[in-house]
């Protein structure tokens, strides 16, 4: 793999807190090496401010191996930037050139206020969980892990769906910032196995209800959301909660 | 006075006879009793789970913008249980023996026994919860090895294991969230423990957003605040990850039991230049299938596939025949160090060997051709059936090297190096995992209790479900049953105003130095040190001269930092510097500690202590103790020894030949 230099501009939105008003500002970062990921440009930029003795760029990072799902940058208008399947501490600066200029924004949706920069609150997600996405078994109740067979492929669906990190990117990229992904990836996972059973429909009526009252928008069967995802969680779950919530609206008996 | 509180009675009884015979706590009582529970990884979450369901009243904190991002989520490779699901000789006692072996014989075995004796319930749990572990086409759970053993008990989902397992513990939090057994604080910071009467009784805590100081009280408290790798600056811990939870305790009172066990994992992906803000793991359990070489000519420089077979060198399989790649972290990660130093690493920097698929490719795509009856296929075709397989074992670790070094691990052999990764040394704790103050305990990585001197792969996983789902719901309520007539505790008490004043204090502080230099280039000088004085191998001068160094440093730090912005607000500079003056100090005594251990164990390397062919060599005489030390002030620490005793175990060299 070549590595090369190269000098950028980056227009980054600016913004003290949530009541404050935001705006774009201008940095030139010279000398980016190819081999840095994103957040780590960020790094350097923010190293200078600080020798500058201005005020570093707030953004949410932490494990920075694509996992956490805590990095949450909208990159010349895409959530997570350029490479599809990526996560933004995932891309790396070889995916830019010399004379780029990339603007940087924080996830756009009411449901997640702005808090400081290119940081948001996404303690909707949280709430969201809370309402249904679990399976009520407290600890001491289960019964020998291979008692329960559980095909193969239904397992891998699972674990396809439970791969969401809980970044926004769906949100983040969906013209109505619909939450619809997220909640049919918990709702798959859990409506795909055995123990998830017994609470489906209230799942899927209280995490859809929960939804609803953050404040998140319908879906419309873009599917900019699975475009943009991180993860690559598929749009078939988004069919799977249609036909969970359906199934439970009309059967659901109390 | 140390006292680890073992039960007495046979090894195999003792927690059966304390379960049977610890105090309980009715459930009228439970409601009014208040538990804190800092940091939501794997132990945190676990165990704020479970004491909700419990009864219990529950506050737990974390720094992250939810609890789902504890770093737990970033375990790969898989967890250990004694299932023996796989009919290959696994049980309860050979996981207790291969985890007290592989830990050096530096754990204590009342703690792994347990722990080995509840693996398979954490299996059970998870299951229910609906995590989806890897399956065979029969429906049964896979398994598959990990470093250090010769069965196969780990069980997996892809290589996203710890993320899986988190988010299992979450959905039981968020479900105690839901039904108010649990109150979650989110971006919130622990800065300082409160006591009073010599009982931990609550904590104070930052809110990030706000700046706030909030006082909460607690009948005890929690700490699940994982280890502390980052004092080396490049490690693969997440970028918070800190020390300042178990740090703030340490200062309070409670002994901070062999810091100077750090854990290098073999199989990193090599630093790349100075803007490094992280290393990045590749998991374990790529050494089942992968293998490890370097060329057999110093400083050969051309490309793998041009090194003939002949002329390669796997020297993990050359020295140690039984384990081969598999031999555990330590030993691995040594291996490398060595054969880079004598001059045979590979890739730009010639810090990297090489971790191979090529015969694992081959060998799967042959099985996978034999199972769809192709007898005759062609090499291209064995080719790409077996990359078919490996992408699906591994497909998610591959793309994550893709991506961080625009290499493709399916057609070139990987570049892998040590890093940081875990700590064994962590607060001291009990047989209860009560710290040495009481009422105040620690669970998972925060604690120092069950792998010795080393960790074995998928061992962490374990330890940190096992504390907080099986262990601390008993062990807890052995305390709190004796505090039932406490009341809750009002937060205008002196003992929270001064606890709040100091933090106070030591905040304004950091922010009036408005010194020149930012908290990163502190973190950096202080990594630095610590990696070339007191990391893969250390010795009596590099230790001596570590210790002064940081001493400056730290000194340095206090008058020359630069934080930006206010201390009312968002304000994540304040929050770095806030655990690099940890950090600062922790190093320190990480220093000393290693410098007092003038033997080798594990992870921890004194060049001084080695056998004729390179080997740790411990000194069971002198060293068979946990070092567990008493902070008396800045550079003051007093050491307290908890002597081990082996009964099952026999403490043995080591071999994995």
């Amino acid at each position: 793999m070549e590595h090369y230099n190269m000098n950028l501009t980056l227009k980054v939105w600016r913004q003290k807190n949530t009541d404050a008003q935001g705006h774009f500002e201008s940095y030139q970062v010279p000398g980016v090496s190819s081999e840095m990921s994103f957040l780590e440009m960020f790094d350097v930029l923010n190293e200078r401010l600080i020798n500058e003795g201005k005020e570093p760029i707030a953004f949410d990072h932490d494990c920075r191996e694509g996992i956490c799902g805590a990095c949450s940058m909208h990159i010349n208008g895409r959530a997570h930037g350029p490479w599809s399947g990526t996560t933004t501490c995932q891309l790396h600066m070889r995916a830019f050139k010399d004379g780029d200029t990339i603007t940087v924004e924080p996830w756009r949706a009411g449901a997640f206020p702005v808090v400081k920069d290119l940081t948001v609150d996404r303690g909707a997600f949280d709430r969201i969980i809370s309402a249904g996405g679990y399976v009520s078994v407290n600890t001491g109740n289960a019964q020998d892990a291979n008692n329960i067979l559980v095909p193969k492929d239904k397992a891998d669906q699972a674990f396809a769906a439970a791969a969401c990190i809980g970044c926004g990117a769906c949100v983040a990229a969906c013209k109505n910032s619909s939450a619809m992904l997220f909640v049919s990836a918990k709702v798959s996972q859990l409506a795909l196995l055995p123990q998830g059973q017994p609470e489906k429909k209230t799942r899927a009526l209280n995490m859809i209800a929960q939804m609803d009252s953050e404040g998140f928008g319908s879906c419309t069967n873009t599917g900019a959301c699975e475009a943009e995802c991180p993860k690559e969680i598929s749009l078939t779950n988004i069919a799977r909660l249609n036909r969970e919530y359906i199934t439970a609206g009309f059967t659901y008996e109390k | 006075m140390l006292n680890s509180k073992i039960p007495a009675g046979s090894l195999d009884k003792k927690w059966e006879d304390y379960k049977g015979h610890c105090k309980l706590v009715n459930p009228a009582n439970k409601r009014n009793m208040e538990v804190i529970i800092v940091g939501t990884g794997l132990a945190g979450a676990s165990a704020a789970a479970s004491l909700g369901e419990l009864g219990y009243k529950v506050k737990a904190f974390c720094f992250q913008d939810s609890p789902r991002r504890a770093h737990s989520i970033a375990a790969q490779g898989g967890i250990n249980a004694a299932k023996n699901y796989q009919n290959d000789g696994d049980s309860v006692f050979r996981l207790f023996y291969d985890t007290v072996k592989g830990g050096d014989y530096r754990a204590r075995e009342a703690n792994v026994h347990r722990l080995a004796e509840v693996s398979g319930n954490i299996i059970d749990q998870c299951v229910a919860q609906g995590v989806p572990f890897a399956r065979e086409y029969g429906g049964l759970l896979s398994n598959r090895s990990f470093g250090g053993t010769q069965v196969q008990r780990t069980f997996y989902a892809a290589g996203q294991t710890g993320q899986q397992l988190l988010l299992g513990a979450y959905s039981a939090l968020e479900r105690q969230v839901a039904l108010g057994n649990v109150t979650m604080y989110n971006r919130h910071e622990m800065l300082e423990v409160v006591t009073i009467d010599g009982k931990a009784r609550g904590i104070i805590a930052r809110d990030l957003i706000s700046g706030k100081l909030e006082r909460h009280f607690g009948h005890a408290v929690l700490l699940c605040t994982g280890g502390y790798g980052n004092v080396f600056y490049l490690s693969t811990n997440a970028m918070g990850s800190n020390v300042t939870a178990a740090w703030k305790a340490t200062r309070k009172g409670a002994y901070f039991g062999n810091p100077c066990y750090t854990q290098i994992h073999p199989t990193c992906i090599p630093v790349s230049g100075d803007h490094q803000s992280k290393l990045t793991l590749m998991s374990e359990s790529l050494r089942n299938d992968g293998r490890i070489w370097v060329p057999k000519k110093q400083n050969d420089n051309r490309k793998p596939a041009d090194i003939p077979e002949e002329e390669r060198d796997y020297y993990l399989e050359r020295r140690y025949p039984a384990f081969g790649n598999l031999v555990p972290r330590d030993v691995a990660s040594r291996a490398a160090k060595e054969r880079c130093d004598a001059g045979y690493g590979v890739g730009s920097s010639k810090q990297a060997v090489y971790l191979d698929y090529a015969a694992a490719i081959e060998r799967y795509g042959k099985i996978e051709a034999n199972k769809r009856q192709m007898h005759n296929a062609s090499a291209a075709e064995i080719t790409k059936l077996g990359k078919e397989v490996v992408a699906e074992k591994y497909g998610n670790l591959f793309d994550m090297y893709a991506k961080i070094t625009g290499e493709n691990p399916y057609e070139v052999p990987m570049r892998i190096y040590p890093a940081v990764h875990y700590t064994m040394g962590g607060l001291w704790v009990d047989y209860e995992l009560m710290t040495s103050i009481t009422g105040l305990y620690a669970l998972g990585e925060a604690n120092f209790s069950d792998h010795g001197a080393n960790r074995l792969g998928a061992s962490a996983l374990m330890q940190g479900l096992a504390d907080g789902y099986f262990v601390i719901p008993y062990t807890l309520g052995n305390y709190l049953a004796d505090d039932i007539r406490t009341k809750a505790i009002p937060t205008d008490h002196p003992a929270f105003a001064e606890a709040e004043k100091n933090v106070q204090d030591t905040i304004n502080q950091l922010m009036n130095i408005k010194g020149t230099k930012s908290v990163d280039h502190f973190h950096k000088k202080l990594g630095k040190i610590m990696w070339d004085k007191c990391g893969m191998a250390r010795n009596e001068q590099g230790l001596k001269e570590a210790i002064v160094e940081i001493q400056q440093l730290r000194a340095e730090f206090w008058k020359d930092v630069r934080i930006p912005g206010d201390a009312n607000e968002f304000n994540p500079e304040l929050e770095k510097a806030g655990r690099v003056a940890d950090f600062l100090e922790l190093g320190e005594l990480m220093c000393v500690d290693a410098l007092n251990r003038r033997e080798s164990c594990g992870g921890h390397f004194r060049e001084e202590s080695q056998t004729e062919d390179g080997e740790a060599k411990r000194d069971d005489d002198n060293f068979a103790y946990v070092a567990a030390w008493e902070y008396k002030g800045p550079s003051q620490f007093e050491l307290h020894k908890e002597p081990l005793e082996f009964v099952e175990c026999k403490p043995t060299q080591r071999s994995y030949k």
